[in-house]
Order: structure tokens, then sequence, then C-alpha cells
């Protein structure tokens, strides 16, 4: 399996570094204050190539924390929020679609 | 039911001992993610979109009550109250904490349970048809080889790092209930002409990016033989098979390349050297499995007792008893099929409370067994006729006697885009509305057996590929759509599905099979010709022109 690291990076649009957090898997978002945090609105947003690369670096290197860091998509709304940019970070942020037993 | 030995109990055991260290070691940053990953991947650990995932292996299928209840346990205590049954004869629980995984597996293993064998590049989970051992007509009960297979292979070296997973099933029925023909390896229990017992040995068979029906290697493997056989077609695959190119790993690609003729020819030679050794199988270790598997104490029961008779009168017994209630090859008794299908539903998918209350069932009316096939469905193996009412009322209140087994709304269904990290599109909500659009079990009924197929990638967990109706996610500029494809099958006379044309969004999916099921009721040549037989009859192009005629 390629590193993350070693993949190449195209960024089309405002992105965020999301992970899995190691000890019990949930979905979490690297912020600018170097740590993680299970709120979309607290993580770390980057627009282009080099400072994906540095954000994602920086989660990579966190493999106690964090696993599967990688870079995805996000939109920002008029009044600033951030809101997943794909079909996935929504899932992943909202919880499975299928009306039942949904995250807690 | 398999009796575990002393052996099986003390690897079981070992292997969480093992675990809970690998765990400690990868929490406590000893152990990096990518050291950690092929450790936990052999022990059923993946991590999805949400949360870890944990899979356990039911071997050939078969439970009892109590490892039953022992997975309702890890349900509700580590998981979220749920489990889902795979096509594979695994269960699945999709939010656990790695912290908890330990425990969870030391659990299980109080019951024999594990989760060996359900990924990496091993030889994976031996599974078998869900009605071994007492479906009409069988050689013999296939879950004895299943079983020889299994202690053969688990943590074998040689096949512990196969270039690719490698997927075994058995039957020994001619109607193929475990789709043998779209594994690595498929196995046919028969007999000879000379009456002697053995298979008939395909290899290749697959599904995913590059699906084939798997071929014929040999016609006839004498059951002594059939380790060493085995094991020689592992070998060709160890030495030939790509590892360079993920996507060219399996087996299939392989047999495919090198051509059946050619590859034949290379396990031939390979067991010619190998066939006499200690891989012949002595007729003593072939009868201590097969003591080891033991059956109830049938008793002699009317094929059609009184309390039938009454409830013969009820309409919702019957339809219930007409789709889901197979014969028993001991007179008085039947299999019962307990759909998991339920309108608007999540198809595989259990609650804790379902399985206790299964498991409960079980011990009334089936001698504690329960098993599980690779339609996502459980069955219970040895219930009474005359327990039949009261079985179905039991269910019925429980949700699991949904009058739906082989119809269009027994549908399989990966996890897809819901849990799975791989699935380009969601699958479960393509089953759940296609569960209501067709809930009216008239029409369900009129339209006779139909297998819905979906897989949310084209690693095709769903089967798409087979199903009478298959239907495939894929991600087209950051939306969902759907190829589908029809007149595939899974049985002995397998066969993949043909593209009906370009895919659709999301929202047209279940219309198009609507479609697709109106076009089939139209141009049937009567009621009793099914779909798939239609589809082979007329080709797609009837289907194509009713789907696209208006899109």
């Amino acid at each position: 399996m390629t590193s993350p690291l070693q993949q190449k990076i195209k960024i089309t649009g405002p992105s965020i570094v999301t992970a899995n957090r190691t000890g019990d898997g949930v979905v979490i978002y690297r912020t600018a204050q170097h740590s993680w945090s299970t709120l979309l609105a607290e993580a770390a947003i980057v627009r282009d190539a080099d400072s994906a690369r540095t954000l994602l670096a920086e989660a990579v290197a966190d493999d106690v924390g964090a696993v599967g860091a990688y870079i995805a998509p996000v939109e920002i709304g008029q009044d600033g929020e951030v809101r997943p940019g794909n079909l996935r970070e929504s899932i992943r942020l909202q919880g499975v679609t299928i009306g039942l037993r949904a995250p807690a | 039911m398999y009796a575990y030995d002393e052996i099986d109990r003390t690897l079981v055991s070992e292997r969480v001992s093992e675990f809970r260290d690998q765990v400690k070691r990868r929490l406590s940053g000893e152990l990096t993610e990518d050291e950690f990953k092929s450790l936990r991947l052999m022990n059923g650990v993946y991590l999805q979109l949400h949360a870890y995932m944990f899979r356990v292996a039911i071997p050939y299928g078969t439970m009892s009550s109590k490892q039953l209840r022992r997975l309702a346990h890890v349900a509700r205590r580590y998981d979220r109250g749920y489990g889902h049954f795979t096509t594979r004869q695994n269960i699945q629980f999709n939010w656990i904490k790695l912290a908890d995984l330990p425990d969870a597996l030391a659990d299980l293993a109080e019951v024999g349970i594990h989760a060996m064998q359900t990924s990496g590049n091993c030889t994976r989970n031996v599974t078998s048809d869900q009605w071994a051992g007492v479906a009409p007509g069988e050689v013999e009960d296939p879950r004895i080889w299943a079983e020889l297979l299994r202690q053969y292979t688990t943590l074998h070296p040689e096949f512990s790092f196969l270039p690719r997973k490698f997927k075994f099933a058995i039957t020994a029925s001619e109607h193929d209930r475990a789709a043998i023909k779209i594994h690595d390896i498929g196995l046919r229990l028969h007999r000879n002409a000379a009456g002697e017992l053995g298979f008939e040995v395909l290899v290749g068979g697959g599904l995913g990016r590059t699906p084939f029906i798997g071929k014929t290697i040999r016609e006839f493997v004498p059951g002594e033989d059939i380790l060493s056989y085995v094991e020689a077609i592992l070998r060709v695959y160890n030495q030939y098979g790509r590892r360079d190119n993920i996507y060219k790993a399996r087996i299939k690609i392989l047999v495919h390349e090198l051509g059946i003729d050619k590859f034949r020819q290379e396990v031939e030679e390979e067991w010619l050297q190998m066939r006499d050794s200690v891989l012949k199988l002595d007729r003593e270790v072939v009868e201590d499995i097969r003591s080891r598997f033991t059956y109830p104490p049938y008793e002699k029961l009317p094929h059609m007792p009184e309390e039938l008779k009454k409830a013969a009168h009820d309409p919702d017994f019957e339809a219930w008893r007409k789709n889901s209630v197979a014969l028993h090859k001991v007179p008085g008794y039947a299999i019962v099929t307990l759909s998991l299908k339920p309108v608007g539903g999540p198809p595989g998918d259990a609650t804790a409370e379902q399985m206790d209350a299964v498991a409960d069932l079980a011990d009334r009316y089936s001698f504690g067994e329960i098993r599980v096939g690779h339609e996502q469905n459980l069955a219970l193996p040895h219930v009474g006729r005359r327990d039949l009412p009261a079985l179905w009322r039991e269910l019925d209140k429980l949700g699991l006697a949904t009058p739906n087994v082989n119809l269009i709304t027994d549908i399989i269904a990966c996890p897809g885009l819901d849990y799975c990290s791989l699935a380009n599109a969601r699958s479960i909500p393509i089953a759940q509305e296609l569960t209501r659009r067709f809930a009216n079990h008239d029409t369900a009924n009129l339209i006779g057996r139909l297998h819905i197929n979906i897989s949310g990638c084209i690693n095709a967990c769903g089967h798409h590929h087979v199903g009478h109706i298959g239907i495939l996610g894929v991600e087209k500029n950051g939306e969902e759509f759907y190829q589908i494809t029809i007149g595939g099958r899974a049985d002995e006379n397998a066969a993949m599905g043909v593209l009906i044309g370009p895919a659709v969004p999301y929202d047209e999916v279940a219309d198009v099979v609507e479609d697709i099921v109106e076009a089939y009721l139209a141009l049937r040549q009567r009621p009793d010709e099914l779909f798939v037989d239609a589809v082979k009859r007329l080709g797609v192009e009837p289907f194509k022109e009713r789907v696209y005629a208006t899109r």
C-alpha cells in the first residue's frame, strides 16, 4: 500500500485532513492547533497542495492517535460553516443513511 | 453440530492472548499501524468509515444456540446491538472499539468462535450449503470435508501469505446453494460411476473487477486425495500468482491467463509429486471428523400432522410456509429459512434481541442448531413439521417471518457506502426502497423467484454479477449511479449478468427495476417461466428497450 504522503496531492477547493481515532475508530479531523477534533467545524482548512501535504504529514506522524489519515474536500458556506464536500464524508460525519441503528 | 477438540480450543484460546498483546502494543504506540494492520486483519478487524469492523467466522454456516447467544452478547456489549450476516457465512459488527476487541474475541472463544480466516491474503472461511446434512438427496454432509479443509488450512504457513485472498465453497447436492462456481476453488461432492466418493474440482471462479465462472479442473478427485489436490492448486498459485498487482493477484486471473489446460497440467505435475505423501487422507482421519458431527435424535413424526392441516387454513401461514419451509431428509421434519429481509430493513441485519430469540427458538424447535446462508438469511435445520405453526407465530412476532424467501425482496446487499471504506455508492437504501416497492406479497408472488443482488463497488461483496437483477453502485462526478445487469445466476448453471445500458442515478434505480419486472411479466411465456429463464430466452434487448425508451 502506498503511503498517503507518496500519493500525488490534487486540491480543487477547500480541504481538510481526516482520520479515525486509533482506540475506538471514531471519525476525527486535524485541527490548526496540531491536534484532533471530532468536530468538522474545528478542522484546519487548506486550500493548496503544499499546505495539504504539510497538514497530512503532521497527521500521519501521529500514528498512535490516528489511523488512515487522508485529505478530503469540504465546502464552506456563506456563513462560514464547514460542510462535507462529498457523500462519503457526509456519511462519516452524520452517520448511516439507512434510518436504523444510526450512530449515537 | 461439530464438536471442537482440544487442539481447536487451544488454538482459539492462544489466538486471543496473542491478539490481546498485539492490541496493547498498538495502543501504547509500540506497534505502528503499518506493523499492526496485518495482525488485526488476521483477526477479522478492518477499519471502515465510522469505526473498526469486526468480522467473525461461522464456518460452513453452522452454529449452536449457545454460539448465537454469544454473538448477541458481543453485539449488545461491545457494539450497537446488532450484527450483519454477510454473503460468506460471517457476521460483522460495525462499531466495535479496538480496545474492546480482545475481550470480545475472548468471549467468543469460550464458545468456540473466532475470527481467523475472515480477512487477509489467506484461505478464507470455508463455506458450504446452509442445508448441509439435512437436504434430501445429498451425497454426504459436505461439512465433514469443509471442516477437514478448515483444519488443514487454518494457520497453514503456505496458505497464510498467498498473492491474494482465497475462498473455498463446497456442496454435495445437485442444486448448488453454496455458489461454488464463483469461488477460487469450488468443490462438488459426488460419486463416480464406480460409486466412490470424491469431488469435482472447479478453479478460478470469482467476481469483483474481473468476474469469471469457475472451470472444472478435474471431474473426479477421490476423497482421500482432496488435500493433496487442493495443495497442488495452491502451490501452482503461490508460484505463479501475481504479487505485483493487486488487481491481477487472484487465482482466477492466473487460470485465465494460463488457460485451464495449461493450469491443469501444472497442477497435475505438482500433484503427481505429492499425491502419495502424508497428505493422502487416512480413513481414520476422515472418520474422526465424521464422528464429531453429531445429528439430532430425530423422532418418527408424521409428514402431515394435524397442527399443519389446521394452520393451512390461515393464508398468512401458508404464504410463509410456501416460501420458507423446505423438505428435510428425515420424514416429519423441515428446514425453515428465517428471512432477515423485512420490508424497509437492511438485508442480513439482526438485532441482539432477535439473535437471542432465535437461539431460544432453536433450542425449542431445532435441537439447538442454526444455519446461515450466503443469501444472508438464517435457517433452523431440524424443525418438526408439527411445530411449524407455533414456530411461525413466534417468528412473526420477532419480524423474522417475512414471507419473501427467494422472492424479489429477498435481496442480497453489501453494506455499501453507509459503512464500507471501499464503496462508491450506497447499497442498503436501494435495497430498502426496493423492498417497499415490492412489499405487496401477492405482487412478489406473481413475479416468482427473482434474486436481486446489490454491490456498492466493483469488489462485488453483494455478488451483483450473479444476481438475476444485479445492481452495481458507481460514482460519477461525485454522484451515485448504478449499473444494472440481468440474467446472472449463482447456482449450478452459474452465469454472469449482462449490462442493459448506461448507469442510472440513485433516485431512478427502483423505477428501473419496476420497468424490468413489468417487461418480464408482459413477456414471459407462462407464469412459471422464471425471470432468469425469460432473460435467457429473450436476451437483454426487450428489457433494455423498456428501461431506456423513456430515459
